[in-house]
């Protein structure tokens, strides 16, 4: 006889907690201050001047206990990795290993002045040295720059290089980038941040990149591409080399946003696909936390050519030392105040070392079968556009649905109650009402099963019990929340007695 | 692979149920040539146990703070973090959830995010702060390009004092935009020259960027700067990289700045060799529509209660994609969580103690040092907890001198600011003890009597 299936989705207790501020008490205090052991000086001076602020209006005074509850409480509302399945797409949701977050807090870097004299510093630098020269053996590409932090920053550093570089060619004219439709909203964002202009590319019928789209562009003008690969639908770009020879042919050069590298690392090298540029989120890829929204870290990886481009300063290894290289005339500048984020890189290092070569490999593989298991159960039950092999995710729709009177928005909702997480949802925009799920390869058949599972009985529930899943969540902390209140007459700090009407 | 629960069965059937035969079969879709037939060049994998070992040998060999003695600050702070914000942050609910696309399940890091723009709208007196930025650096070039937006101009005048960090990363962004940039040379007393802006701003300019207090410690006369800005579209931009200070210093609204940004790393983040860190933005009310990154509103459920979301994201990338006001997508936000945490155990009480520290111990050293012979406080201005001094011999062997006994004595300015010669610029905060001080006063003596003599 089958067993029923325990979903994890309960309704177990959750406790209500204010905002911290309607818990103050006057008076009230949660630390504990040294006493002053220099002589004290005489502020009245700096008083008389007019330097000093009376106090911190509204800032909470509350006690030790509080601070822990309050926060306790709160975090008990995220619905995170460690609870189980998180499957969105393209945002790589990958296990983030224990070990990682041990590593970073050693007294001995998360202690360090990013300052410290050089000699002082050796390992700090070693470590960002060899998870360069590691990104780079992976992208197959000639050099690395760990100072973006974040996807986004990676990739207006690279586009600024690309601009650098067409202006150290004495072709200022070459200034358009072109973008495929189903890019991330960031690509074009970038772009223009570096000054570039932006043209978008349809896509084929069959979701890739169209070669016919491309011609009206080679041209003095072209001083790029932007390109996702695996794309956001999750396929391998098939015309994607002869892309890269077009543009390079044009004099343009090809940048890949790596958000998906995960389906590649350790099977194909992006920089023999002829790509010259691109950015590795190590935050997605490398299995640092996505902490709510960040911090994550965007290296760039690129060819030789552009390697004088890179911002300063680098890390180098020279006559037996590591050490930053600040003398680089070509190079676009900085983009942190320091070195970008260390702690992160730190993660990431220890995560590449955890898994070593045939670790990096076997977790692309798993990841694409994970993504083409997810797609072949379900397939039968939600319309997907492109039914082919798939890399690390598939995304499908919700046209079936539609017939109930459902939508993706929904189907979404309903997965909270089940105890798993949403995919990603409405994206990529060329899918009308996409649902991309992207499992990773940490997660293991049966809690594929699982959710495949959940899956169909929503597919289900929305023949017969379609008010079920329009109304849903009815288990989360809260029921659906309106944003268009949020918009309307926005409230984004507190203060006392204001509240959405 | 710890980390990857596939036995080899598994595989076999789910290979099975998508109708291939082999791994190998995946990857169908790439041309064959170009799929790897070697392993990677990369080091072979390490167990749990070697690798912690390894780490915390090379770990061992930096000079961290816990075992030196610092007096290092120019945009990373050593302060004391109380237990709870590292307890509280190592919570898996909030370091491994995603951004918080689906309010429903993400309630705690909304919240806490939404607390978290209070409290800077608290600390900086300005209504408006977004959900965190990169970096200071980061947050300053944003912070130009909001005043910029809103000026409707394209140039802008950024203080000499501002932080080199920053002012290259300003900029980096600002130069790729044709945006002008011209530098506001500092008097003898440290600040930014004020005389200076009338010129600028009639000159059209569209954004003043000061820092205070500044790179070299000293406090700015930030309502001179508003004061100037009366009448014009020009805007005052005040970075805030010790964050600390605002515990005890005039807050930037109060003082008339029309944008403020900067760096929260003091609020409860360790230095960690340079990030990573909290950058912040809190700007006036009437600018949020053009504001750079994410803002979390409170909002009602469809039962009523409660809630919060990210909203007014017409702004941002992933809607208006080339027309975004800025191409931020992931920020810091478990930062600015930690900052939430680490103001909510300080409290307005506990934030002005320590900052009232921190300007005691500097002040402390800063008159000790300058009654040794050979060492000289070019800069006037009054200061927080940082200041500028002047050493005998060289910057480099003065170091050498002080790192050799365990103390790491500041940063060298030379190369940034050669115009004061042989100097260092020194940091005290709250965790430096009385004995430390000393010490830095002891060895200090020491060495003029050596380099002297």
């Amino acid at each position: 006889m089958k067993q029923i299936t325990q979903f994890p989705g309960t309704s177990g207790l959750i406790l209500e907690e204010p905002l911290i501020f309607e818990k103050s008490v006057k008076g009230r205090m949660a630390c504990s201050i040294p006493r002053n052991d220099v002589p004290e000086i005489d502020t009245s001076k700096l008083a008389a001047q007019g330097y000093f602020r009376s106090s911190i209006e509204g800032l909470p005074e509350v006690s030790e206990v509080d601070v822990v509850r309050h926060f306790l409480r709160l975090s008990t509302w995220n619905y995170s990795l460690d609870h189980g399945l998180y499957p969105l797409g393209s945002c790589t949701m990958k296990y983030n290993p224990k070990i990682n977050e041990v590593a970073a807090a050693i007294p001995g870097f998360a202690q360090l002045h990013p300052k410290t004299p050089e000699a002082f510093s050796q390992s700090a630098l070693r470590i960002m040295y060899e998870l360069q020269n590691d990104l780079a053996e992976i992208a197959g590409l000639d050099a690395v720059s760990l100072q973006p932090s974040a996807g986004a920053q990676g990739e207006l550093t690279g586009m600024l290089m690309i601009k650098a570089y067409h202006l150290s060619r004495n072709e200022p004219h070459r200034n358009l980038v072109l973008i495929p439709d189903s890019a991330h909203g960031t690509n074009p964002a970038s772009s223009v941040v570096a000054g570039l202009r932006t043209q978008t590319l349809p896509s084929g019928e069959d979701g890739c990149l169209n070669p016919e789209a491309l011609r009206p562009y080679l041209n003095q003008n072209l001083a790029g591409i932007m390109v996702t690969n695996p794309s956001t639908l999750g396929l391998f770009e098939k015309n994607f080399v002869e892309f890269s020879c077009r543009i390079h042919d044009a004099g343009g050069l090809v940048y890949m946003d790596g958000a998906n590298l995960n389906a590649m690392m350790g099977v194909v090298k992006p920089g023999d696909l002829g790509v010259d540029v691109m950015h590795i989120n190590l935050h997605k890829t490398f299995s640092t936390p996505h902490g709510g929204g960040g911090p994550g870290s965007g290296p760039v990886a690129v060819t030789r050519a552009l390697e004088p481009f890179l911002p300063v300063p680098r890390i180098v290894f020279r006559d037996g030392r590591y050490g930053l290289e600040w003398n680089h005339p070509q190079s676009i500048g900085k983009i942190h105040c320091f070195y970008g984020n260390f702690g992160i890189m730190l993660r990431a290092f220890t995560y590449i070392r955890s898994m070593g070569p045939d670790g990096i490999r076997e977790a692309c593989e798993n990841a694409v079968l994970n993504a083409n298991y997810i797609k072949e159960k379900l397939k039968t039950h939600f319309h997907i556009a492109h039914d082919r092999l798939c890399k690390h995710e598939c995304v499908f729709d919700d046209k079936y649905q539609q017939e109930f009177g459902i939508s993706t928005l929904d189907i979404a909702k309903r997965l909270m109650d089940y105890g798993f997480h949403p995919p990603t949802i409405y994206f990529p925009l060329i899918v009308k009402g996409a649902l991309m799920i992207e499992p990773t390869e940490t997660e293991s058949k049966e809690t594929l099963d699982q959710f495949i599972e959940a899956m169909i009985r929503i597919a289900e529930e929305c023949k017969n019990e379609p008010e079920l899943v329009k109304h849903a969540p009815v288990r989360a902390k809260r029921r659906r929340l309106d944003e268009t209140l949020a918009a309307r007459k926005p409230i984004l700090k507190w203060s006392p007695g204001i509240y959405p009407e | 692979m710890r980390y990857i629960p596939h036995t080899s069965d598994n595989r076999k059937e789910m290979l099975a149920a998508i109708g291939l035969t082999g791994v190998n079969e995946l990857f169908a879709d790439i041309p064959q040539r170009y799929i790897l037939d070697k392993p990677l060049r990369i080091e072979p994998a390490m167990s749990e146990p070697d690798l912690m070992r390894f780490l915390t040998a090379l770990s061992n060999q930096n000079a961290d703070v816990g075992r030196t003695v610092g007096f290092m600050g120019g945009g990373a702070y050593s302060h004391f973090i109380p237990s709870v914000v590292p307890s509280l942050m190592s919570r898996s609910e909030f370091v491994t959830a995603y951004t918080p696309y689906q309010p429903e399940i993400s309630q705690g890091t909304l919240q806490a995010i939404f607390e978290y723009q209070t409290m800077m709208t608290q600390m900086t007196g300005l209504p408006i702060s977004n959900a965190s930025l990169y970096d200071g650096a980061m947050a300053a070039a944003e912070s130009a390009l909001l005043a910029l937006r809103v000026s409707q101009k394209s140039r802008i005048a950024v203080s000499r004092a501002v932080n080199p960090g920053y002012r290259a990363t300003i900029e980096t962004y600002c130069r790729n935009q044709n945006i002008e940039i011209i530098e506001i040379p500092t008097g003898t007393d440290g600040g930014t020259q004020l005389d200076v802006c009338r010129g600028l701003i009639a000159d059209g300019v569209g954004c003043i960027v000061i820092q205070s207090p500044n790179y070299f410690g000293v406090i700015e006369d930030q309502t001179g700067f508003a004061a100037q800005n009366t009448g014009s579209s020009c805007q005052l931009v005040t970075i805030v990289t010790e964050a600390l200070s605002l515990g005890i210093l005039k807050s930037p609204g109060e003082c008339g700045a029309d944008i403020a940004c900067g760096e929260a790393q003091s609020f409860g983040l360790p230095v960690s060799f340079g990030g990573p860190y909290l950058g912040f933005l809190t700007c006036k009310e009437k600018y949020v529509r053009q504001a750079p990154g994410r803002l979390v509103g409170m909002t009602r459920d469809s039962e009523g209660r409660l809630g919060f979301v990210n909203t007014l994201s017409t702004r941002e990338q992933h809607i208006r994609r080339e027309k975004a006001t800025s191409n931020i997508c992931t920020n810091q936000a478990l930062c600015a969580v930690t900052a939430s945490v680490y103001l909510a155990t300080m409290g307005p009480e506990g934030l002005r103690q320590t900052a009232e520290l921190n300007l005691k111990k500097a002040h402390y050293l800063r008159s000790q040092l300058s009654q040794i012979t050979g060492y000289r406080l070019p800069l006037s201005g009054p200061i927080f907890n940082e200041f500028v001094l002047q050493v005998p011999g060289t910057v480099h062997q003065f170091q050498n001198f002080m790192t050799a006994h365990g103390v790491f004595p500041g940063i060298d300015l030379s190369q940034d600011y050669p115009e004061f010669g042989t100097a260092l610029l020194v940091c005290a905060t709250e965790v430096n003890t009385r004995e430390q001080l000393d010490r830095y006063v002891a060895l200090a003596q020491t060495y003029s009597k050596e380099a002297l003599s």
